[in-house]
């Protein structure tokens, strides 16, 4: 390997890293501004100055200086110093002294380096230059004066996003960041261009205002608004959560997230169940715990065993469908299930569920066939890789489902179930000749009636084009539920003759139904006596006869398992609301009033059962490689049929309790159904 | 022994009880140290710090931006500010309160202030028979800035020099 010295200091470097990293990797730290290392190089705020040895005598800007075998570095000499506080002189010409108004104030790039670099007083007497304020959308608030131009913005909304709506034009001074036409910015990921301004430029619209930096405590945990599981941190100031920001993962979230999961913290606040209720005369009313928990014990103890069954919501945290599942085992009840929108999975081996191949070897995969799933709607952060690799060249991708706008191209195969009986030749030799072809398939396609069928099918495809093979294993399924792969790994699906989630809803089935967080099912023509337990007066609290407060994702620690198998404990950041109690308490609490008490006291407890009956989750944010497994025996061999795949995720803005209580979601949805319209020039 | 005897005969004679009537007489007839409160006051600095006021520009318009500096500054912790986007999109708190009771008056707060907004005036008589009425909030703390807003700008000029 080259080897170049930095500041004396001898550092071996890999060929084509740039002289900002070598230094990096010496441990010098370098002053920037526009250089980030997920996105191109742009050269362009000239803060990151070194001195290099052999070279023309001059600072030579680091992020964009290839590195050489033998290079002498220097970061820190008098002509570093008085360059870099050169540079930042001028680039404090024109940025306002706002500080104190500034939403980025105390976590800004911007004055902690003029802290380092920046003189005490100003040289300048001119006029500054002022921008007018852009609009960009319900996300992103812009103070554009404060703009220095370093165009990180502009790059990964083109890049990484993939929706090239930010853009800067003019030049010199009257160069701005605007974008097209002043239209609102269509990203599912427009609020990680929040993070990167390194200015209070772009700041996030939603909590403008409302804190400062230095008095929020944080909490790292994870976020359930999909099935990535993508970490978080969570920042609470009192008993409120005041904003989420990612936190790196390598295999799950690198350093973005997507506005769904950003935005939703308005939603922990509204619409909350702050008590128990009870329905009497058609009308609800608070009751106390005691009062309700007694109410719900007497209808599951007057019911008979096969008429009373529990169906699992898509936020729920394991232990408490754990502690749901074995009270209704031990109730004699084999109604369970946690597949709300009725997806033909569960049963046998776990490979049949999960995301195989890793979210992060989903870019090593040369061919993506995607089936009945839109990942930008369903995995925003899915879908970035694919368009990763897609950009790399490295990727062809091809469709079924859906004609949608995934950022990137591919191959539209068809509609529907219809295709997959015989894929299409230039499909099936995509599969057949890449060395590592993969299929992901979404909840769209595994829906409905001939579910069991296209899995089948899909299965046989997976096993005929060589997608299973030795150390390779890209049978992927893309859930669109943070709580289903927990729910499947511990086998949360109806027990021998029991009825599924859809069918427990339907008239006169059951008379006793317990919805554990579970909005999205229409319980309301079951006739059976109701009970809801979670956090938000939301669909299923409505049509419930009983309420039981529970706590919403960041109220509880728990464990949540994302679509590629990977367990990950969230951490409790702030305590329920009123007299909403964990939703795993509330089922112990339930379980000794019908007589049937769990064996477990604490969540040390609970959790230790947990991991005890079902090994899987023993093993915290652990990817297991792949497996041998083969394919073709999942689901059932049927009439495939000919439906057209959906994608579950009507909205994805609205598709949560929480985020229909948050109006952020709202404004994003109402955005993404009308668009603001543009004059046609 | 010589001294034994010269204390004796000083104590015999009330030597200290007289020299203290005199000091006593002495003071009846010079001029007095203390004033008649509150008739008469001593005067007092610019930079007094006294009650807290939220003050306003000319034409009205609060000064205060919800930087929240005050409020991270305060070693006693006696200030809670909570603000959000005004109507017309400025940054505005909705809620300034001091817990004059936890307040050590040391000016701290008026020190880090950009806009000059949280000044400490020269009223130090806002005693109270309540506890509860010394929780200022905005409206109390505006209302003073209002009532001392002559004085507090003449301090403030006054001190401006010194800055």
């Amino acid at each position: 390997m080259p080897v170049a010295k930095v500041n004396g200091v001898d550092v071996e470097f890999e060929p084509g890293m740039t002289v900002l990293q070598v230094a990096e990797r010496a441990g010098e730290e370098i002053p920037r501004f526009c250089y980030h290392e997920r996105l191109s190089i742009a050269g362009n705020c000239r803060m990151c100055l070194v001195e290099v040895k052999p070279g023309p005598p001059k600072p030579q800007a680091s992020c964009a200086l290839p590195a050489a075998d033998g290079q002498e570095i220097f970061t820190d000499t008098p002509m570093v110093k008085k360059a870099r506080e050169g540079v930042m002189e001028f680039l404090l010409i024109n940025h306002p002294l706002d500080c104190p108004i500034c939403d980025q104030g105390g976590e800004c790039d911007l004055q902690d380096q003029a802290m380092g670099y920046g003189r005490d007083g100003s040289r300048y007497a001119e006029n500054k230059r002022a921008v007018e304020e852009k609009h960009m959308g319900p996300t992103i608030k812009t103070y554009m004066t404060r703009c220095i131009q370093c165009t990180r913005c502009v790059r990964f909304i083109t890049e990484v996003a993939g929706v090239p709506d930010i853009g800067m034009i003019s030049r010199g001074e009257s160069a701005e960041i605007t974008t097209y036409l002043e239209s609102s910015v269509n990203s599912e990921l427009s609020g990680n261009v929040n993070d990167l301004c390194p200015v209070g430029a772009l700041t996030h619209r939603p909590w403008a205002y409302h804190y400062r930096p230095w008095e929020l405590k944080k909490t790292e945990t994870i976020d359930v608004m999909d099935a990535l599981g993508s970490n978080i941190r969570a920042d609470y100031r009192g008993s409120e959560v005041m904003r989420i920001l990612p936190r790196v993962h390598e295999g799950i979230n690198e350093e973005w997230l997507s506005d769904k999961s950003r935005y939703v913290v308005d939603g922990l606040t509204t619409r909350r169940l702050d008590r128990p209720f009870v329905r009497e005369n058609g009308k609800l009313r608070a009751a106390t715990w005691d009062e309700a928990l007694g109410v719900v014990a007497d209808k599951l103890k007057a019911a008979a065993a096969d008429r009373i069954g529990v169906v699992a919501g898509d936020l729920q945290d394991a232990e408490s469908m754990k502690a749901a599942l074995d009270l209704f085992r031990a109730l004699g009840s084999p109604h369970t299930d946690c597949r709300q929108d009725g997806v033909a999975l569960g049963g046998d081996a776990r490979e049949g569920w999960l995301f195989n191949s890793g979210l992060a070897g989903i870019e090593a995969a040369d061919a993506v066939l995607i089936v009945g799933a839109d990942p930008r709607v369903e995995a925003p952060l899915l879908n970035t890789r694919l368009r990763k690799s897609w950009l790399a060249g490295k990727t062809q991708i091809a469709l079924i489902g859906e004609q949608v706008d995934l950022s990137y191209d591919y191959n539209w195969l068809g509609a529907g179930s219809k295709i997959l009986s015989k894929l299409p030749k230039a499909a099936a030799d995509m599969l057949s000749n890449a060395e590592r072809p993969a299929i992901i398939v979404g909840a769209g396609a595994l829906a409905g009636e001939n579910g069991p069928a296209v899995l089948n099918a899909l299965g046989a495809l997976a096993k005929k084009h060589g997608v299973v093979s030795d150390g390779w294993n890209g049978f992927n399924v893309l859930h669109t539920a943070a709580s289903r792969v927990a729910g499947l790994d511990m086998g949360f699906v109806p027990g021998e003759g029991g009825l599924s989630a859809i069918d427990m809803v339907k008239k006169g089935k059951l008379d006793v139904l317990v919805l554990l967080g579970a909005d999205e099912i229409d319980a309301s023509a079951s006739g059976a006596f109701t009970v809801y337990v979670g956090s938000h007066g939301d669909r299923g609290a409505h049509g419930a006869d009983v309420i039981l407060p529970g706590a919403a994702y960041t109220e509880k620690s728990g464990l949540y398992v994302n679509t590629e198998g990977r367990v990950q404990m969230a951490e409790r950041v702030v305590f329920p609301k009123g007299q909403a109690k964990e939703d795993w308490a509330i089922l112990r609490a339930l379980s000794e009033r019908v007589g049937q008490t769990l064996p477990y006291d604490t969540l040390d407890q609970l959790r230790l059962r947990l991991m005890t009956d079902h090994v899987t989750f023993g093993r915290i944010d652990y990817l297991a490689p792949a497996a041998a497994f083969d394919p073709s025996k999942l689901g059932t061999k049927g009439d495939l049929g000919d439906v057209a795949f959906a994608s579950p995720v009507r909205d994805p803005y609205l598709s949560n309790p929480i985020a229909r209580a948050s109006a952020t979601m709202a404004e994003l949805s109402a955005q993404r159904i009308a668009p603001v319209a543009m004059a046609a020039e | 022994m010589i001294s034994r005897i010269k204390q004796t005969v000083k104590g015999a004679l009330l030597v200290d009880a007289v020299g203290a009537f005199f000091l006593t007489f002495g003071y009846l007839l010079k001029p007095k140290m203390t004033v008649n409160y509150p008739f008469e006051r001593n005067p007092q600095s610019p930079r007094f710090r006294g009650e807290h006021a939220l003050r306003r520009y000319p034409n009205g318009e609060e000064r205060c931006i919800a930087c929240k500096l005050c409020e991270a500054i305060c070693p006693a912790q006696a200030i809670t500010i909570e603000s959000e986007p005004r109507a017309d999109g400025s940054r505005r708190t909705t809620r300034y309160d001091i817990d004059m009771v936890k307040c050590i008056y040391c000016g701290l707060c008026q020190e880090a202030c950009p806009v000059d907004a949280i000044v400490e005036g020269p009223n130090s008589e806002f005693a109270t028979e309540t506890r509860e009425e010394l929780y200022f909030d905005k409206a109390r703390l505006l209302d003073n800035g209002d009532r001392w807003e002559r004085q507090i700008a003449r301090n403030l000029e006054m001190d401006a020099p010194y800055r």
